[in-house]
Protein backbone atom coordinates (compact mmCIF):
# COMPACT_ATOMS: atom_id res chain seq x y z
CA UNK A 1 0.00 0.00 0.00
CA UNK A 2 1.47 3.32 -1.08
CA UNK A 3 1.71 6.57 0.81
CA UNK A 4 -0.92 7.77 -1.67
CA UNK A 5 -3.63 5.59 -0.19
CA UNK A 6 -2.43 6.40 3.30
CA UNK A 7 -2.94 10.09 2.73
CA UNK A 8 -6.20 9.31 1.00
CA UNK A 9 -7.41 7.55 4.16
CA UNK A 10 -6.99 10.67 6.27
CA UNK A 11 -8.33 12.88 3.50
CA UNK A 12 -11.53 10.85 3.32
CA UNK A 13 -12.03 10.31 7.05
CA UNK A 14 -10.75 13.75 8.04
CA UNK A 15 -13.74 16.01 7.32
CA UNK A 16 -16.17 13.85 9.33
CA UNK A 17 -13.67 13.46 12.17
CA UNK A 18 -13.12 17.22 12.33
CA UNK A 19 -16.87 17.85 12.48
CA UNK A 20 -17.32 15.22 15.21
CA UNK A 21 -14.38 16.57 17.19
CA UNK A 22 -15.50 20.18 16.89
CA UNK A 23 -19.22 19.77 17.49
CA UNK A 24 -19.28 16.71 19.73
CA UNK A 25 -15.99 15.82 21.43
CA UNK A 26 -15.04 19.38 22.37
CA UNK A 27 -18.52 20.22 23.71
CA UNK A 28 -18.59 17.02 25.79
CA UNK A 29 -15.27 17.91 27.41
CA UNK A 30 -16.39 21.51 27.78
CA UNK A 31 -19.55 20.28 29.49
CA UNK A 32 -17.44 18.63 32.15
CA UNK A 33 -15.63 21.93 32.73
CA UNK A 34 -18.90 23.88 32.59
CA UNK A 35 -20.42 21.61 35.24
CA UNK A 36 -17.70 22.80 37.64
CA UNK A 37 -18.67 26.47 37.22
CA UNK A 38 -21.63 28.58 38.29
CA UNK A 39 -22.39 29.56 34.66
CA UNK A 40 -25.74 31.35 34.79
CA UNK A 41 -27.63 34.15 33.07
CA UNK A 42 -25.13 36.74 34.36
CA UNK A 43 -22.21 34.82 32.93
CA UNK A 44 -24.15 34.53 29.68
CA UNK A 45 -24.08 38.30 29.32
CA UNK A 46 -20.59 38.83 30.76
CA UNK A 47 -18.02 36.07 31.21
CA UNK A 48 -16.42 38.01 34.12
CA UNK A 49 -19.28 36.77 36.28
CA UNK A 50 -18.14 33.17 35.82
CA UNK A 51 -16.69 31.42 38.87
CA UNK A 52 -15.17 28.01 39.41
CA UNK A 53 -17.19 26.22 42.07
CA UNK A 54 -15.71 22.71 42.08
CA UNK A 55 -18.29 20.01 42.66
CA UNK A 56 -20.85 22.43 44.17
CA UNK A 57 -23.31 21.85 41.31
CA UNK A 58 -23.26 18.12 41.98
CA UNK A 59 -23.63 18.60 45.73
CA UNK A 60 -26.53 21.01 45.24
CA UNK A 61 -28.16 18.52 42.93
CA UNK A 62 -28.07 15.84 45.63
CA UNK A 63 -29.82 18.26 47.99
CA UNK A 64 -32.46 19.22 45.46
CA UNK A 65 -35.74 17.32 45.98
CA UNK A 66 -36.81 17.90 42.36
CA UNK A 67 -33.67 16.11 41.14
CA UNK A 68 -34.55 13.00 43.15
CA UNK A 69 -38.11 13.25 41.94
CA UNK A 70 -36.91 13.47 38.32
CA UNK A 71 -34.52 10.58 38.85
CA UNK A 72 -37.29 8.48 40.38
CA UNK A 73 -39.68 9.31 37.54
CA UNK A 74 -37.05 8.46 34.94
CA UNK A 75 -36.28 5.14 36.61
CA UNK A 76 -39.99 4.37 36.81
CA UNK A 77 -40.26 5.03 33.09
CA UNK A 78 -37.20 2.89 32.29
CA UNK A 79 -37.87 -0.01 34.66
CA UNK A 80 -41.49 -0.46 33.62
CA UNK A 81 -41.25 0.80 30.05
CA UNK A 82 -38.23 -1.14 28.79
CA UNK A 83 -39.39 -4.68 29.75
CA UNK A 84 -42.92 -3.90 28.60
CA UNK A 85 -41.69 -2.60 25.23
CA UNK A 86 -39.43 -5.60 24.74
CA UNK A 87 -42.21 -8.03 25.64
CA UNK A 88 -44.59 -6.46 23.13
CA UNK A 89 -41.84 -6.37 20.47
CA UNK A 90 -41.04 -10.04 21.01
CA UNK A 91 -44.73 -10.97 20.99
CA UNK A 92 -45.27 -9.13 17.72
CA UNK A 93 -42.16 -10.72 16.20
CA UNK A 94 -43.35 -14.21 17.20
CA UNK A 95 -46.77 -13.51 15.69
CA UNK A 96 -45.17 -12.35 12.44
CA UNK A 97 -42.89 -15.43 12.37
CA UNK A 98 -45.77 -17.84 12.87
CA UNK A 99 -46.54 -19.95 9.81
CA UNK A 100 -50.23 -19.57 10.53
CA UNK A 101 -50.37 -15.78 10.12
CA UNK A 102 -51.69 -14.16 6.93
CA UNK A 103 -50.89 -10.84 5.19
CA UNK A 104 -47.60 -10.54 7.09
CA UNK A 105 -46.03 -7.72 5.03
CA UNK A 106 -49.09 -5.58 5.73
CA UNK A 107 -49.01 -6.31 9.46
CA UNK A 108 -45.29 -5.69 9.67
CA UNK A 109 -45.69 -2.26 8.06
CA UNK A 110 -48.67 -1.45 10.27
CA UNK A 111 -46.76 -2.32 13.45
CA UNK A 112 -43.77 -0.32 12.31
CA UNK A 113 -45.63 2.81 11.21
CA UNK A 114 -45.66 4.48 14.67
CA UNK A 115 -41.85 4.23 14.83
CA UNK A 116 -41.26 6.66 11.97
CA UNK A 117 -43.83 9.20 13.16
CA UNK A 118 -42.83 12.42 14.91
CA UNK A 119 -42.96 12.12 18.72
CA UNK A 120 -44.42 15.60 19.19
CA UNK A 121 -47.20 15.03 16.65
CA UNK A 122 -48.27 11.65 17.99
CA UNK A 123 -48.00 12.85 21.59
CA UNK A 124 -50.55 15.51 20.65
CA UNK A 125 -52.82 12.72 19.37
CA UNK A 126 -52.42 10.74 22.56
CA UNK A 127 -53.17 13.70 24.71
CA UNK A 128 -56.50 13.84 22.94
CA UNK A 129 -57.09 10.06 22.91
CA UNK A 130 -56.68 10.07 26.69
CA UNK A 131 -58.74 13.22 27.22
CA UNK A 132 -60.84 12.76 30.36
CA UNK A 133 -64.09 13.91 28.80
CA UNK A 134 -63.85 13.47 25.03
CA UNK A 135 -61.14 10.83 24.66
CA UNK A 136 -61.70 7.57 22.84
CA UNK A 137 -60.04 5.60 25.66
CA UNK A 138 -62.38 6.66 28.44
CA UNK A 139 -65.33 6.20 26.08
CA UNK A 140 -64.19 2.62 25.42
CA UNK A 141 -63.67 1.97 29.13
CA UNK A 142 -67.09 3.45 29.84
CA UNK A 143 -68.50 0.77 27.54
CA UNK A 144 -67.28 -1.91 29.93
CA UNK A 145 -68.41 -0.03 33.01
CA UNK A 146 -65.20 1.70 34.11
CA UNK A 147 -65.49 5.28 35.34
CA UNK A 148 -63.58 7.97 33.43
CA UNK A 149 -59.92 8.22 34.45
CA UNK A 150 -58.11 11.54 34.46
CA UNK A 151 -55.17 9.97 32.64
CA UNK A 152 -52.87 12.96 32.27
CA UNK A 153 -54.20 15.00 35.18
CA UNK A 154 -53.78 12.44 37.93
CA UNK A 155 -50.23 12.06 39.31
CA UNK A 156 -50.80 8.33 39.62
CA UNK A 157 -51.84 7.84 36.00
CA UNK A 158 -49.71 10.36 34.11
CA UNK A 159 -46.53 8.27 33.97
CA UNK A 160 -48.34 5.00 33.10
CA UNK A 161 -50.02 6.86 30.23
CA UNK A 162 -46.64 8.06 28.96
CA UNK A 163 -45.27 4.52 29.27
CA UNK A 164 -48.17 3.15 27.20
CA UNK A 165 -47.45 5.84 24.64
CA UNK A 166 -43.76 4.90 24.47
CA UNK A 167 -44.59 1.21 24.06
CA UNK A 168 -47.01 1.98 21.24
CA UNK A 169 -44.56 4.29 19.52
CA UNK A 170 -41.44 2.12 19.80
CA UNK A 171 -42.29 -1.57 19.85
CA UNK A 172 -42.00 -1.91 16.06
CA UNK A 173 -38.32 -1.04 16.10
CA UNK A 174 -37.19 -3.92 18.29
CA UNK A 175 -39.71 -6.17 16.58
CA UNK A 176 -37.68 -5.92 13.35
CA UNK A 177 -34.49 -6.86 15.19
CA UNK A 178 -36.25 -9.79 16.88
CA UNK A 179 -37.61 -11.06 13.56
CA UNK A 180 -34.06 -11.20 12.20
CA UNK A 181 -32.93 -12.97 15.37
CA UNK A 182 -35.76 -15.51 15.15
CA UNK A 183 -34.99 -16.22 11.52
CA UNK A 184 -31.43 -17.12 12.49
CA UNK A 185 -32.62 -19.95 14.79
CA UNK A 186 -32.33 -23.25 12.89
CA UNK A 187 -35.67 -24.94 12.24
CA UNK A 188 -34.22 -28.37 13.26
CA UNK A 189 -34.02 -27.26 16.89
CA UNK A 190 -37.79 -26.71 16.98
CA UNK A 191 -38.25 -29.99 15.14
CA UNK A 192 -36.19 -31.81 17.79
CA UNK A 193 -38.08 -30.08 20.62
CA UNK A 194 -41.39 -31.10 19.09
CA UNK A 195 -40.26 -34.73 18.79
CA UNK A 196 -39.38 -34.57 22.50
CA UNK A 197 -42.95 -33.48 23.06
CA UNK A 198 -42.27 -29.82 23.96
CA UNK A 199 -45.36 -27.60 23.94
CA UNK A 200 -45.38 -24.17 22.29
CA UNK A 201 -44.43 -22.63 25.64
CA UNK A 202 -41.70 -25.25 26.17
CA UNK A 203 -40.22 -24.53 22.75
CA UNK A 204 -40.24 -20.83 23.54
CA UNK A 205 -38.50 -21.27 26.88
CA UNK A 206 -35.93 -23.87 25.91
CA UNK A 207 -35.16 -22.98 22.28
CA UNK A 208 -36.23 -19.45 21.42
CA UNK A 209 -35.26 -17.55 24.56
CA UNK A 210 -31.75 -19.03 25.07
CA UNK A 211 -30.82 -18.62 21.41
CA UNK A 212 -32.18 -15.09 21.38
CA UNK A 213 -30.01 -14.18 24.39
CA UNK A 214 -27.45 -11.95 22.66
CA UNK A 215 -30.18 -10.18 20.66
CA UNK A 216 -32.16 -9.59 23.87
CA UNK A 217 -29.10 -8.07 25.51
CA UNK A 218 -28.48 -5.75 22.58
CA UNK A 219 -32.12 -4.71 22.37
CA UNK A 220 -32.24 -4.21 26.13
CA UNK A 221 -29.24 -1.90 26.13
CA UNK A 222 -30.37 0.13 23.11
CA UNK A 223 -33.91 0.53 24.44
CA UNK A 224 -32.71 1.49 27.89
CA UNK A 225 -30.36 4.12 26.50
CA UNK A 226 -33.24 5.57 24.50
CA UNK A 227 -35.71 5.53 27.39
CA UNK A 228 -33.32 7.30 29.75
CA UNK A 229 -33.55 10.23 27.32
CA UNK A 230 -37.25 10.82 27.99
CA UNK A 231 -38.09 14.43 27.17
CA UNK A 232 -40.53 15.28 24.35
CA UNK A 233 -43.36 13.14 25.73
CA UNK A 234 -43.71 14.94 29.09
CA UNK A 235 -42.95 18.28 27.41
CA UNK A 236 -45.97 17.93 25.12
CA UNK A 237 -48.36 15.75 27.11
CA UNK A 238 -48.01 16.97 30.69
CA UNK A 239 -45.35 19.71 30.90
CA UNK A 240 -43.82 17.73 33.72
CA UNK A 241 -46.98 17.72 35.76
CA UNK A 242 -49.23 16.94 37.48
CA UNK A 243 -47.38 17.56 40.76
CA UNK A 244 -44.06 17.00 38.94
CA UNK A 245 -44.94 13.35 38.46
CA UNK A 246 -43.57 13.30 34.90
CA UNK A 247 -40.51 15.54 35.25
CA UNK A 248 -37.68 13.47 33.75
CA UNK A 249 -33.95 14.02 34.18
CA UNK A 250 -33.66 15.59 30.73
CA UNK A 251 -36.73 17.71 31.37
CA UNK A 252 -34.97 19.03 34.44
CA UNK A 253 -31.81 19.62 32.41
CA UNK A 254 -33.76 21.54 29.77
CA UNK A 255 -35.49 23.73 32.34
CA UNK A 256 -32.27 24.40 34.27
CA UNK A 257 -30.26 25.09 31.14
CA UNK A 258 -32.57 26.77 28.68
CA UNK A 259 -35.40 28.14 30.77
CA UNK A 260 -33.42 29.47 33.76
CA UNK A 261 -30.07 29.63 31.92
CA UNK A 262 -28.19 27.81 34.67
CA UNK A 263 -25.91 26.15 32.13
CA UNK A 264 -23.42 24.98 34.78
CA UNK A 265 -26.05 23.18 36.82
CA UNK A 266 -27.65 21.78 33.66
CA UNK A 267 -24.30 20.32 32.59
CA UNK A 268 -24.01 18.61 35.96
CA UNK A 269 -27.46 17.06 35.43
CA UNK A 270 -26.39 15.81 32.00
CA UNK A 271 -23.24 14.25 33.39
CA UNK A 272 -25.08 12.48 36.18
CA UNK A 273 -27.41 11.00 33.56
CA UNK A 274 -24.45 9.92 31.43
CA UNK A 275 -22.68 8.25 34.34
CA UNK A 276 -25.87 6.44 35.34
CA UNK A 277 -26.45 5.18 31.81
CA UNK A 278 -22.84 4.07 31.37
CA UNK A 279 -22.88 2.35 34.78
CA UNK A 280 -26.08 0.43 34.12
CA UNK A 281 -24.95 -0.57 30.62
CA UNK A 282 -21.66 -1.98 31.90
CA UNK A 283 -23.55 -3.71 34.71
CA UNK A 284 -25.80 -5.41 32.18
CA UNK A 285 -22.82 -6.45 30.04
CA UNK A 286 -21.00 -7.81 33.08
CA UNK A 287 -24.09 -9.74 34.13
CA UNK A 288 -24.52 -11.19 30.63
CA UNK A 289 -20.88 -12.20 30.38
CA UNK A 290 -21.02 -13.97 33.73
CA UNK A 291 -24.17 -15.84 32.78
CA UNK A 292 -22.63 -16.72 29.43
CA UNK A 293 -19.48 -18.05 31.09
CA UNK A 294 -21.32 -20.35 33.45
CA UNK B 1 -59.17 -28.66 14.85
CA UNK B 2 -56.38 -27.48 17.16
CA UNK B 3 -54.61 -26.03 14.14
CA UNK B 4 -57.73 -24.07 13.20
CA UNK B 5 -58.03 -22.55 16.66
CA UNK B 6 -54.35 -21.60 16.62
CA UNK B 7 -54.74 -19.97 13.19
CA UNK B 8 -57.74 -18.04 14.48
CA UNK B 9 -55.94 -16.86 17.62
CA UNK B 10 -52.78 -15.78 15.80
CA UNK B 11 -54.59 -13.89 13.08
CA UNK B 12 -56.92 -12.40 15.65
CA UNK B 13 -53.95 -11.12 17.65
CA UNK B 14 -52.32 -9.75 14.49
CA UNK B 15 -55.49 -7.85 13.60
CA UNK B 16 -55.88 -6.58 17.16
CA UNK B 17 -52.33 -5.28 17.30
CA UNK B 18 -52.68 -3.66 13.88
CA UNK B 19 -55.84 -1.87 15.06
CA UNK B 20 -54.00 -0.59 18.13
CA UNK B 21 -51.05 0.54 15.98
CA UNK B 22 -53.06 2.32 13.30
CA UNK B 23 -56.11 3.52 15.22
CA UNK B 24 -54.50 6.66 16.67
CA UNK B 25 -53.17 7.63 13.24
CA UNK B 26 -56.48 7.01 11.47
CA UNK B 27 -58.39 8.86 14.15
CA UNK B 28 -55.99 11.79 13.77
CA UNK B 29 -56.81 11.90 10.05
CA UNK B 30 -60.54 11.65 10.69
CA UNK B 31 -60.66 14.34 13.37
CA UNK B 32 -58.52 16.67 11.25
CA UNK B 33 -61.38 16.72 8.71
CA UNK B 34 -64.08 17.63 11.26
CA UNK B 35 -65.70 21.02 11.77
CA UNK B 36 -64.12 23.06 14.59
CA UNK B 37 -65.61 21.87 17.88
CA UNK B 38 -67.16 18.73 16.42
CA UNK B 39 -64.71 16.40 18.15
CA UNK B 40 -65.38 17.87 21.58
CA UNK B 41 -68.47 15.80 22.12
CA UNK B 42 -69.44 12.67 23.95
CA UNK B 43 -69.37 9.99 22.70
CA UNK B 44 -66.43 11.01 20.49
CA UNK B 45 -67.43 10.90 16.81
CA UNK B 46 -65.42 8.42 14.74
CA UNK B 47 -65.98 10.02 11.36
CA UNK B 48 -66.67 13.65 10.38
CA UNK B 49 -70.32 14.42 9.70
CA UNK B 50 -69.27 16.69 6.82
CA UNK B 51 -65.61 16.39 5.89
CA UNK B 52 -63.93 19.77 5.58
CA UNK B 53 -60.45 21.14 4.90
CA UNK B 54 -61.24 24.15 7.08
CA UNK B 55 -58.59 23.22 9.68
CA UNK B 56 -55.85 22.86 7.10
CA UNK B 57 -56.86 26.17 5.58
CA UNK B 58 -56.74 27.80 8.99
CA UNK B 59 -53.31 26.31 9.72
CA UNK B 60 -51.72 27.51 6.50
CA UNK B 61 -53.56 30.83 6.21
CA UNK B 62 -53.27 31.97 9.82
CA UNK B 63 -50.97 29.81 11.91
CA UNK B 64 -48.04 30.01 9.46
CA UNK B 65 -47.88 26.27 8.84
CA UNK B 66 -46.43 26.76 5.35
CA UNK B 67 -43.47 28.53 6.85
CA UNK B 68 -42.82 25.72 9.39
CA UNK B 69 -43.19 23.09 6.70
CA UNK B 70 -40.62 24.91 4.57
CA UNK B 71 -38.26 25.24 7.56
CA UNK B 72 -38.52 21.54 8.30
CA UNK B 73 -37.89 20.64 4.65
CA UNK B 74 -34.92 22.99 4.37
CA UNK B 75 -33.27 21.83 7.58
CA UNK B 76 -33.90 18.10 7.01
CA UNK B 77 -32.71 18.27 3.38
CA UNK B 78 -29.54 20.18 4.19
CA UNK B 79 -28.78 17.85 7.10
CA UNK B 80 -29.27 14.84 4.81
CA UNK B 81 -26.94 16.16 2.10
CA UNK B 82 -24.20 17.08 4.56
CA UNK B 83 -24.56 13.81 6.42
CA UNK B 84 -24.17 11.90 3.14
CA UNK B 85 -21.08 13.89 2.24
CA UNK B 86 -19.25 13.42 5.55
CA UNK B 87 -20.33 9.95 6.58
CA UNK B 88 -19.98 8.19 3.25
CA UNK B 89 -16.41 9.36 2.76
CA UNK B 90 -15.43 8.47 6.31
CA UNK B 91 -17.26 5.14 6.28
CA UNK B 92 -15.47 4.16 3.09
CA UNK B 93 -12.09 5.21 4.52
CA UNK B 94 -12.62 3.12 7.67
CA UNK B 95 -13.69 0.13 5.59
CA UNK B 96 -11.23 0.09 2.73
CA UNK B 97 -8.31 2.51 3.14
CA UNK B 98 -5.24 2.04 5.31
CA UNK B 99 -4.02 4.93 7.42
CA UNK B 100 -2.06 5.39 10.59
CA UNK B 101 -4.16 5.17 13.75
CA UNK B 102 -7.25 3.93 11.90
CA UNK B 103 -8.15 1.13 14.32
CA UNK B 104 -7.62 3.31 17.37
CA UNK B 105 -9.72 6.16 16.04
CA UNK B 106 -12.49 3.76 15.13
CA UNK B 107 -12.46 2.13 18.57
CA UNK B 108 -12.64 5.61 20.10
CA UNK B 109 -15.66 6.47 17.94
CA UNK B 110 -17.47 3.30 18.97
CA UNK B 111 -16.75 3.99 22.64
CA UNK B 112 -18.14 7.53 22.23
CA UNK B 113 -21.48 6.04 21.15
CA UNK B 114 -22.43 5.61 24.82
CA UNK B 115 -22.32 9.36 25.44
CA UNK B 116 -25.82 10.79 25.16
CA UNK B 117 -25.89 13.76 22.79
CA UNK B 118 -27.56 15.99 25.39
CA UNK B 119 -24.31 16.20 27.36
CA UNK B 120 -22.87 18.32 24.54
CA UNK B 121 -25.88 20.62 24.24
CA UNK B 122 -25.00 23.35 26.76
CA UNK B 123 -21.45 24.04 25.48
CA UNK B 124 -22.58 23.57 21.89
CA UNK B 125 -25.20 26.25 22.40
CA UNK B 126 -22.58 28.66 23.78
CA UNK B 127 -20.20 27.81 20.93
CA UNK B 128 -22.82 28.39 18.26
CA UNK B 129 -23.81 31.62 19.98
CA UNK B 130 -20.20 32.82 19.65
CA UNK B 131 -20.24 31.80 15.99
CA UNK B 132 -23.52 33.64 15.41
CA UNK B 133 -25.32 30.43 14.51
CA UNK B 134 -27.99 30.47 17.22
CA UNK B 135 -31.34 31.29 15.61
CA UNK B 136 -30.22 30.20 12.15
CA UNK B 137 -30.84 27.12 10.02
CA UNK B 138 -27.12 26.41 10.38
CA UNK B 139 -27.43 26.01 14.13
CA UNK B 140 -30.16 23.42 13.71
CA UNK B 141 -28.16 21.51 11.08
CA UNK B 142 -24.79 21.31 12.85
CA UNK B 143 -25.33 18.33 15.24
CA UNK B 144 -26.75 16.09 12.49
CA UNK B 145 -23.98 16.72 9.93
CA UNK B 146 -21.59 13.90 10.73
CA UNK B 147 -22.41 11.07 13.05
CA UNK B 148 -20.77 7.97 14.43
CA UNK B 149 -23.81 5.87 13.61
CA UNK B 150 -23.74 7.00 9.98
CA UNK B 151 -20.04 6.25 9.60
CA UNK B 152 -20.57 2.83 11.16
CA UNK B 153 -23.48 2.07 8.82
CA UNK B 154 -21.51 2.96 5.67
CA UNK B 155 -18.44 1.08 6.90
CA UNK B 156 -20.42 -2.12 7.45
CA UNK B 157 -21.69 -1.99 3.90
CA UNK B 158 -18.46 -0.82 2.24
CA UNK B 159 -16.54 -3.72 3.75
CA UNK B 160 -18.37 -6.06 1.37
CA UNK B 161 -16.87 -4.35 -1.72
CA UNK B 162 -14.23 -6.61 -3.32
CA UNK B 163 -10.67 -5.33 -2.86
CA UNK B 164 -9.69 -6.57 -6.33
CA UNK B 165 -11.99 -4.00 -7.87
CA UNK B 166 -10.18 -1.14 -6.14
CA UNK B 167 -6.72 -2.63 -6.71
CA UNK B 168 -7.37 -3.05 -10.41
CA UNK B 169 -8.30 0.60 -10.69
CA UNK B 170 -5.17 1.62 -8.75
CA UNK B 171 -2.97 -0.44 -11.09
CA UNK B 172 -4.64 1.34 -14.01
CA UNK B 173 -3.41 4.56 -12.39
CA UNK B 174 -6.76 5.95 -11.28
CA UNK B 175 -6.53 8.53 -8.46
CA UNK B 176 -8.11 7.73 -5.09
CA UNK B 177 -10.71 10.40 -5.64
CA UNK B 178 -11.61 9.02 -9.03
CA UNK B 179 -11.91 5.50 -7.61
CA UNK B 180 -14.25 6.82 -4.94
CA UNK B 181 -16.37 8.77 -7.37
CA UNK B 182 -16.58 6.28 -10.24
CA UNK B 183 -16.40 2.88 -8.56
CA UNK B 184 -17.17 3.14 -4.86
CA UNK B 185 -20.10 5.58 -4.88
CA UNK B 186 -22.17 3.68 -7.46
CA UNK B 187 -21.55 0.44 -5.57
CA UNK B 188 -22.66 2.05 -2.30
CA UNK B 189 -25.98 3.28 -3.70
CA UNK B 190 -28.27 1.14 -1.50
CA UNK B 191 -26.58 2.29 1.69
CA UNK B 192 -26.68 5.90 0.49
CA UNK B 193 -30.45 5.64 0.25
CA UNK B 194 -30.60 4.07 3.71
CA UNK B 195 -28.41 6.74 5.27
CA UNK B 196 -30.39 9.48 3.55
CA UNK B 197 -33.68 8.21 5.01
CA UNK B 198 -32.20 7.90 8.48
CA UNK B 199 -30.76 11.42 8.36
CA UNK B 200 -33.92 12.95 6.96
CA UNK B 201 -36.23 11.24 9.46
CA UNK B 202 -33.86 11.96 12.32
CA UNK B 203 -33.69 15.64 11.50
CA UNK B 204 -37.40 15.99 10.71
CA UNK B 205 -38.50 14.28 13.94
CA UNK B 206 -35.89 15.90 16.19
CA UNK B 207 -37.36 18.09 18.89
CA UNK B 208 -35.04 19.02 21.72
CA UNK B 209 -32.21 20.63 19.78
CA UNK B 210 -34.34 22.74 17.40
CA UNK B 211 -36.38 23.78 20.44
CA UNK B 212 -33.19 25.06 22.08
CA UNK B 213 -31.41 26.63 19.15
CA UNK B 214 -34.32 28.11 17.17
CA UNK B 215 -35.80 30.68 19.54
CA UNK B 216 -37.15 32.82 16.72
CA UNK B 217 -40.62 31.51 15.81
CA UNK B 218 -40.08 32.30 12.11
CA UNK B 219 -37.45 29.58 12.05
CA UNK B 220 -39.38 26.92 13.97
CA UNK B 221 -39.57 23.41 12.55
CA UNK B 222 -42.87 21.53 12.52
CA UNK B 223 -42.39 19.67 15.84
CA UNK B 224 -41.37 22.85 17.68
CA UNK B 225 -44.22 24.82 16.14
CA UNK B 226 -46.68 22.04 16.88
CA UNK B 227 -45.59 21.85 20.52
CA UNK B 228 -46.10 25.59 21.02
CA UNK B 229 -49.39 25.56 19.08
CA UNK B 230 -50.62 22.75 21.30
CA UNK B 231 -49.94 24.85 24.37
CA UNK B 232 -51.92 27.77 22.93
CA UNK B 233 -54.77 25.80 21.38
CA UNK B 234 -55.47 23.21 24.05
CA UNK B 235 -59.15 23.04 23.13
CA UNK B 236 -58.86 23.10 19.33
CA UNK B 237 -58.55 19.36 18.81
CA UNK B 238 -59.45 19.45 15.12
CA UNK B 239 -56.82 22.07 14.37
CA UNK B 240 -54.16 20.21 16.34
CA UNK B 241 -54.95 16.95 14.56
CA UNK B 242 -54.56 18.69 11.20
CA UNK B 243 -51.19 20.00 12.40
CA UNK B 244 -50.17 16.48 13.36
CA UNK B 245 -51.19 15.18 9.93
CA UNK B 246 -49.05 17.81 8.21
CA UNK B 247 -46.09 16.86 10.44
CA UNK B 248 -46.39 13.09 10.22
CA UNK B 249 -47.56 12.55 6.63
CA UNK B 250 -44.31 13.45 4.81
CA UNK B 251 -42.16 11.07 6.87
CA UNK B 252 -44.77 8.33 6.78
CA UNK B 253 -44.89 8.53 2.97
CA UNK B 254 -41.11 8.59 2.77
CA UNK B 255 -40.93 5.48 4.91
CA UNK B 256 -43.64 3.65 2.96
CA UNK B 257 -41.95 4.31 -0.37
CA UNK B 258 -38.47 3.30 0.80
CA UNK B 259 -39.36 0.79 3.51
CA UNK B 260 -36.94 -1.91 2.29
CA UNK B 261 -33.90 0.36 2.61
CA UNK B 262 -34.95 1.66 6.01
CA UNK B 263 -35.45 -1.77 7.58
CA UNK B 264 -32.19 -3.05 6.07
CA UNK B 265 -30.31 -0.15 7.62
CA UNK B 266 -32.00 -0.66 10.97
CA UNK B 267 -30.72 -4.25 11.03
CA UNK B 268 -27.21 -3.36 9.87
CA UNK B 269 -26.94 -0.61 12.43
CA UNK B 270 -27.83 -2.85 15.32
CA UNK B 271 -25.74 -5.88 14.38
CA UNK B 272 -22.54 -5.81 16.40
CA UNK B 273 -23.49 -2.45 17.94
Amino acid sequence: MSTGTRLAGWAFAGPALIVIALFFAVPVLAALALSLTDFDIYALSDLDNLRFVGIDNYVNLLHEPLFWKALGNTFYFVIVGVPLSIAVSLGAALLLQSKLGRFKPFFRTAFFAPVVTTVVAVAVIWRYLFHTKYGLVNWGLGGIGIDPIDWLGDPQWAMPTIILFAVWKNFGYNMIIFIAGLQAIPEDLYEAARIDGASFWGQFRHVTLPLLGPVLLLVGILTMAGYFQLFAEPYVMTQGGPLESTVSVLYLMYEQGFKWWNLGAASAVAFVLFVLMAGITSGLLWFARRRGAE
Amino acid sequence: MNQRIATLVINGLLIGLAVLSLMPLLWMLSVSLMQPGEASAFPPPLLPAHATFENYHELFARAGMGRYLANSFAIASATTLLSLFFNVMAGYAFAKLQFAGKEKVFALLLAALVIPGQVAMMPLFLMLKEMGLVNTYGGAIVPGMAGIFGIFLVRQYARTLPDELLEAARIDGASEFRIFWQIVLPALKPILVTLAIFSFLGSWNDFMWPLIVLGDSDLHTLPVALASLSREHVQDNELMMAGSVVTVLPVLLLFLSLQRYYLQGLLMGSVKG
